[in-house]
């Protein structure tokens, strides 16, 4: 499978799991004594969300745009200098 | 009086960062005023785009929502945002910095315009932007207004607390531009920062520690499904993912993508957007939930028995009644009050300053709408190349004055309800445009008149919806508009519209989508050497 199918896939696999019907009407276990289990969750979702975006910059960066963009401002300053 | 003290040298230090201390411009230009010559750094640009994403609703919207609905808002406004945002300016973000880098673009219209080679169908949509984005700006004056009357229990009146900001946010983006704006937005993002993780503490510590209040909370019949989402339909917190959507599409954060120095800062930026919107968001939803627990302080039980009231009302009562209740029962203020029974003077101080910071995120707005008219419009009609640069940065600062000015008068005049239910319906209108600035990106085969058909349906929208909540008052209990064949096609209900259990936002984004690919279809595309412009990397 494609890199940029794999890692579309676990966007949308994160975009399901942000509707966890499983706690919809759960309110217990109160982690830490306080915390519902249905608010944790949100909270390590948003956890998980980050160490995503981390592999979307590691694997899916477009390096070649990147590049692109390098050269014409390269270019554009040594024209500049001569 | 001393939170108003408080406030007033917040007040100070903003005027003070965003045109003396970072006034540092290399040059005089459009782009170095606009866009702080595409210079800003990583911390400064994260911080930054991260408080221009930030208002008022942030802070006391999302706890009162927290105290009237519970846990569920987390779920819906922050982990969504949490998600949609950073994927969104992942894919988005670079590539609008590139095409901005490469061919001198400083508003997405003129990207537009030159993608589909259009000059009035670019027009359309700068009208479309703007007039979206105007309400932004006049709901923050008010805000202004209303958050300095009441911190400073009603020593300061509207009309000036409303002037004030105002000024001071004219002030600082007429002399600062982008830069002195990006480094006053850091200056409030490490404030919103520390307020929640400062406030929780606080309270905490006053009332013995949360675990009590939480138990106390389940034990009772009408508290415990506050720490659940079962009062949420699932289709309406489906919809809630789609208004994030939106953030991309917004002008002040699509024209402050094109300031990074370097591409690379966004990667930075998507690791840590959604951890920023945990330490936000995660307090001042558990302190609004936490909230129901609190019966000592008055104001919040008095919230209660509203609430109480309103559930045991006879709804023959009349909308008045209804109205009244509900305005008693809302929780906007909980923070406050909590604050101001369980805390030091000095936090209801920092708080107020935290709130002010939220509604001064109208700074990057006014730019926004000063950049896009000065570029979209001014240069674009020939202005520019006949009086020159410097005189489209001077129209630039007018600008900011005018839109400011006009945006003060209107907030002392208007109704704030009219507002309220404007923005609620701009969200909408700028998550269903997001097909264009994707199709600009990503498609080779989307057309002018496909972005066309996007903004006209867009506009349409809007303006229907906006519409029927007028004239169909918000019911007690759900109301069908539109049925067919038995099906509840349209449904007014007491927060809103629903079409067929969802949000509008829905329909709107996916019938927008389907537009421009069907339109784009059967339209002619552009040449293929500007198409070429566009693709020069297949990354992802």
């Amino acid at each position: 499978m494609r890199k940029s199918i794999r890692l579309g896939l676990a966007v949308l696999a994160l975009y399901a799991l942000h509707q966890d019907f499983w706690f919809r009407d759960v309110a217990r276990p109160l982690m830490f004594g306080f915390l519902p289990i249905g608010l944790v969750y949100h909270v390590a979702l948003c956890l998980a969300i980050a160490g995503l975006m981390w592999v979307l910059v590691r694997y899916a960066w477009p390096v070649e745009l990147e590049r692109a963009v390098e050269d014409v401002t390269r270019s554009a300053s040594s024209g500049e200098r001569s | 009086m001393i939170p108003t003290l408080i406030v007033v040298a917040y007040l100070g230090v903003v005027l003070y960062i965003g045109i003396f201390a970072f006034r540092r411009s290399s040059g005089t230009g459009a782009e170095d005023y606009f866009l702080a010559g595409r210079s800003l750094g990583q911390t400064v640009f994260l911080l930054s785009l991260f408080g221009t994403n930030m208002t008022a609703f942030t802070i006391l919207g999302s706890a009162g929502h927290a105290f009237s609905n519970g846990i569920v808002t987390f779920g819906l406004m922050a982990s969504s945002s949490a998600l949609i945002i950073p994927v969104s300016l992942f894919l988005v973000g670079p590539r609008l910095w590139a095409l901005g880098k490469l061919y001198g673009f400083m508003t997405p219209v003129q990207m537009f315009r030159d993608r589909w080679e259009c000059g009035h169908i670019g027009t359309a949509i700068f009208v479309m932007l703007a007039i979206l984005l105007v309400p932004y700006i006049i709901i923050a004056v008010m805000g202004g207004g209303t958050a300095l009357s009441a911190i400073s229990g009603g020593l300061v009146p509207y009309w000036f607390g409303g002037g004030l900001v105002a000024v001071v946010v004219m002030s600082y983006v007429f002399f600062g531009g982008m830069r002195g704006t990006a480094w006053v937005n850091t200056f409030q993002t490490v404030l919103f920062l520390s307020f929640g993780a400062v406030a929780i503490v606080l309270i905490g510590v006053r009332i013995g520690g949360f675990p009590e209040a939480m138990k106390s909370l389940l034990a009772s019949e009408t508290t415990a499904s506050l720490l659940t989402r079962e009062r949420m339909p699932p289709r309406l917190f489906f919809s809630y993912m789609f208004i994030p959507l939106s953030a991309i599409v917004f002008p002040h954060i699509s024209i402050f993508c094109l300031t990074a120095q370097k591409m690379s800062q966004f990667k930075k930026t998507v690791i840590w957007y959604p951890i920023c919107i945990l330490a936000i968001w995660l307090p001042c939803v558990f302190l609004g939930v936490a909230a129901n627990a609190m019966t000592d302080v008055p104001a919040i039980a008095a919230k209660l028995d509203a609430r109480a009231a309103l559930a045991a009302l006879d709804l023959s009562a009349g909308t008045g009644a209804l109205a009244e209740l509900q305005r008693a029962a809302a929780g906007d203020d909980v923070i406050l009050r909590m604050l101001d029974h369980y805390a030091p003077v000095w936090m209801a101080g920092l708080l107020g300053a935290g709130i002010l910071a939220a509604v001064m995120a109208s700074d990057s707005q006014v730019l926004a709408l000063s950049t896009m008219f000065t570029e979209d419009v001014f240069a674009y009609y020939g202005a520019k190349e006949r009086f020159g640069e410097r005189a489209q940065v001077l129209t630039g600062r007018v600008f900011v004055v005018l839109v400011t000015s006009v945006a003060y008068v209107i907030a002392l005049r208007a109704p704030p309800g009219i507002f309220g239910l404007a923005t609620q319906y701009a969200f909408s209108g700028f998550a269903a445009m997001i097909p264009i600035v994707l199709a600009a990106l990503f498609w080779r085969g989307s057309t002018k008149w496909g972005a066309l058909a996007v903004t006209l349906w867009t506009a349409g929208t809007v303006v229907t919806t906006a519409v029927l909540q007028v004239v169909v008052p918000p019911p007690a209990a759900p109301v069908p508009v539109w049925t067919f064949g038995g099906l509840e096609l349209i449904t007014r209900t007491p927060g809103g519209t629903d079409v067929l259990g969802f949000m509008p936002v829905v329909p709107m984004t996916i019938i927008s989508a389907l537009l421009m690919y069907g339109v784009s279809a059967v339209t002619r595309k552009p040449s293929d050497a500007t198409i070429a412009r566009y693709f020069l990397s297949r990354t992802l």
